[in-house]
């Protein structure tokens, strides 16, 4: 009978490929939407904790009462040690000092008077010494025009700034800004390169110098902004974070004294929890909708087809098949065309999404005024629930869909389903 | 014995207030090797009655009583299991399974029964021979001609050597060629495997093959006519 029913399903198309086609392209989207949305979560997240807040971030008390002012008197001092110490009690993990500052940005003409003036996104990262800080960065891949600077008075520079200043790869320009203690600090700087970040927010003013000639500038000998510190593999924990910054404020952390340091998570940073928590809400419930849509469609699927075959089930009736073996034969097929079509669009799923971690898409367009840290091409990240989301709407619910039409099998009269099949 | 038998059955369907009586009172009964046929207007009940000898319907009121058994006190799966063993469907529109074979169609009731394979295949090209269609074994059914098919249904309907065969209308789908034919392989059936055929008709062609004619007029008997 297994036999009879299975030649039955693979003849007629409309049982077999038509529902395998759709169930197939439901998960493929499902699949490939849940990695897509995965990867940009993903992304939103490392490039924040790349170019803004860490995993975790040390600063003082004060600093980090004041961060949106980036209040350098309120620096943290005696960095050296201090990571030094980091990097013995925490070696699973990266530490990069940086400092973080605002000014206007000078750039003289051939005489030396002021040609142009733009006010300026400043961040200090040790490109010198610390060539880690170049890849968490992705300086190489970003670099446009020049090369990387080769001395602290060399800066790097976005390259759509570059282009609005009418800047290139060897000019001068120099920085007037705050120093430490609230004077005047100028500082002369060579363009060595332009970046292209990838994220528009950075792209429209930012420079990137060097820690030491940032130090010497504004008079924070051995001392920065910030302290980043990333887990080795790049990959965010949140309860791991919490738990390392909780166990260094306590070591370290003088409450009352607004200089002592004072690490948090990244989600433990302004906006950021309510930020991740925002996107999660919001990637979860377009899932939802998304898998609840397509679970509709797949029923539906299920439902149409069941109800397609009243007819036939009517002759089978009559034929001395009882109702129950008819009902269990439906969910078999309904079965076999779930798990077919649901592994077919999984790997399928799995392909695209895959080619999309690769290459991404292009979203610049789409986050050219976004002030938070997007990035213009956003990937896929398969996750082990890419292998398993596709389920849902795959096989569950051609199976409730069927399992419902079938239930009119014992509902109708033997009689009326084979006066159905007449008509 | 009587093969069937039915007792003042009655089958009303209701309409809003209104109560339709299919099926008033009908007292038959069948003998084996029966060749007789329900005849009168659309609406007349007679495939009602059909309805309620192959137990797939419930009566109303009344007994219906089949291979000495009484057909209303059965649940789904022990109907099933009868019309299984003991009776064959003929319809008016064959009813066949379109993505099968001639001789799969036919092979359907003999899986339900569980027989073995080369048992199934000798009694279907059995079944088909009778109906003059070994030869068209493997064709589908969109390859055959309408009287194929109906000999094809005919064939499905008596591989399993039921007692009663039912057929509503069986000719009313045919040109007259193939009524004939048709009919002359059901009386050859009937004459050689003594199975009780009951029609349900209005074909003419059919009436002149009847051995036994009932007249039914708004469900109830109103003739029952032994035919020369």
């Amino acid at each position: 009978m297994i036999k009879f029913l299975l030649k039955g399903l693979i003849r007629d198309k409309t049982r077999s490929l038509f529902p395998f086609l759709t169930v197939t392209l439901g998960v493929m989207l499902t699949v490939f939407l849940y990695s897509y949305t995965q990867g940009a979560l993903t992304q939103m997240v490392d490039y924040s904790a790349k170019f803004a807040t860490g995993h975790v971030k040390i600063t003082t008390r004060g600093y980090a009462a004041e961060e949106s002012q980036k209040p350098l008197d309120l620096a943290l001092v005696g960095v050296s040690s201090l990571i030094e110490k980091l990097n013995r009690e925490y070696p699973n993990m990266i530490w990069c000092p940086r400092i973080v500052f605002g000014g206007l940005l000078d750039v003289p003409d051939e005489k030396g008077e002021t040609r142009i003036q733009s006010p300026v996104a400043g961040t200090a990262v040790d490109l010198l010494s610390k060539p880690v800080e170049i890849e968490i960065l992705n300086i190489k891949k970003g670099l446009v025009r020049g090369k990387l600077p080769t001395s602290s008075d060399e800066i790097l520079i976005s390259e759509q700034f570059a282009r609005r200043l009418k800047v290139n790869p060897g000019d001068k320009v120099t920085l007037i800004t705050n120093d430490a203690w609230g004077g005047l600090a100028i500082k002369n700087f060579r363009i060595a390169g332009t970046l292209n970040f990838g994220v528009d927010a950075l792209d429209r003013q930012t420079i990137f110098a060097d820690l030491k000639g940032v130090q010497n500038a504004l008079a924070l000998d051995d001392a920065a902004g910030e302290i980043l510190g990333f887990f080795k593999d790049f990959v965010y924990r949140d309860i791991e974070a919490k738990m390392i910054a909780e166990e260094f404020n306590k070591k370290y952390g003088k409450p009352g004294d607004e200089l002592s340091p004072f690490m948090r998570a990244l989600s433990q940073q302004p906006g950021m929890e309510e930020y991740i928590s925002y996107i999660k809400d919001w990637v979860g419930i377009f899932i939802a909708i998304f898998i609840f849509a397509m679970s509709i469609v797949l029923w539906n699927s299920g439902l149409l087809g069941g109800l397609r075959r009243y007819s036939e089930i009517g002759v089978r009736l009559a034929l001395g098949e009882d109702k129950g073996h008819i009902y269990r034969t439906l969910l078999g097929e309904s079965l076999i065309i779930g798990i077919f079509g649901t592994v077919a669009g999984t790997l399928l799923g799995l392909g695209v999404s895959y080619y999309v971690q690769v290459h991404g898409i292009n979203m610049s367009q789409l986050f050219k005024n976004a002030t938070i840290m997007l990035p213009n091409v956003i990937r896929a990240r398969i996750t082990p629930g890419s292998f398993y989301v596709g389920f849902i709407p795959g096989l569950i619910a051609p199976l409730i869909g069927t399992a419902l039409s079938g239930i009119g099998v014992y509902k109708r009269e033997t009689s009326s389903l084979i006066r159905e099949f007449a008509e | 014995m009587s093969v069937i038998k039915t007792e003042n059955l009655t089958k009303i369907y209701r309409m809003g207030h209104t109560k339709i009586y299919a099926l008033d009172h009908v007292n038959l009964s069948f003998e084996k090797g029966e060749f007789a046929g329900l005849v009168g207007p659309s609406g007349s009940g007679k495939t009602t009655f059909l309805n309620m000898v192959g137990i797939l319907d419930k009566p109303t009121e009344g007994r219906v009583i089949v291979m000495g058994k009484e057909t209303s006190s059965l649940n789904q799966k022990e109907a099933a299991l009868f019309r299984r063993k003991y009776i064959g469907f003929i319809f008016q529109t064959f009813n066949l399974f379109p993505h099968y074979t001639a001789f799969e169609n036919v092979e359907f009731p003999l899986l339900l029964l569980d027989l073995s394979t080369e048992e199934r295949k000798e009694r279907v090209m059995e079944a088909l021979e009778m109906v003059n269609l070994a030869h068209r074994a493997n064709s589908k059914p969109s390859e055959l001609s309408g009287g194929e098919r109906q000999r094809v249904a005919i064939a499905r309907a008596i591989v399993k050597r039921p007692e009663i065969i039912l057929a509503d209308e069986p000719t009313a789908n045919l040109d007259a060629k193939n009524s004939y034919n048709v009919l002359d392989i059901m009386a050859d059936i009937n004459e050689k495997l003594k199975a009780t055929f009951i029609f349900a008709t209005h074909d003419e062609k059919v009436i002149k093959y009847l051995r036994r004619k009932i007249t039914l007029n708004d469900g109830k008997v109103v003739k029952d006519e032994v035919m020369k």
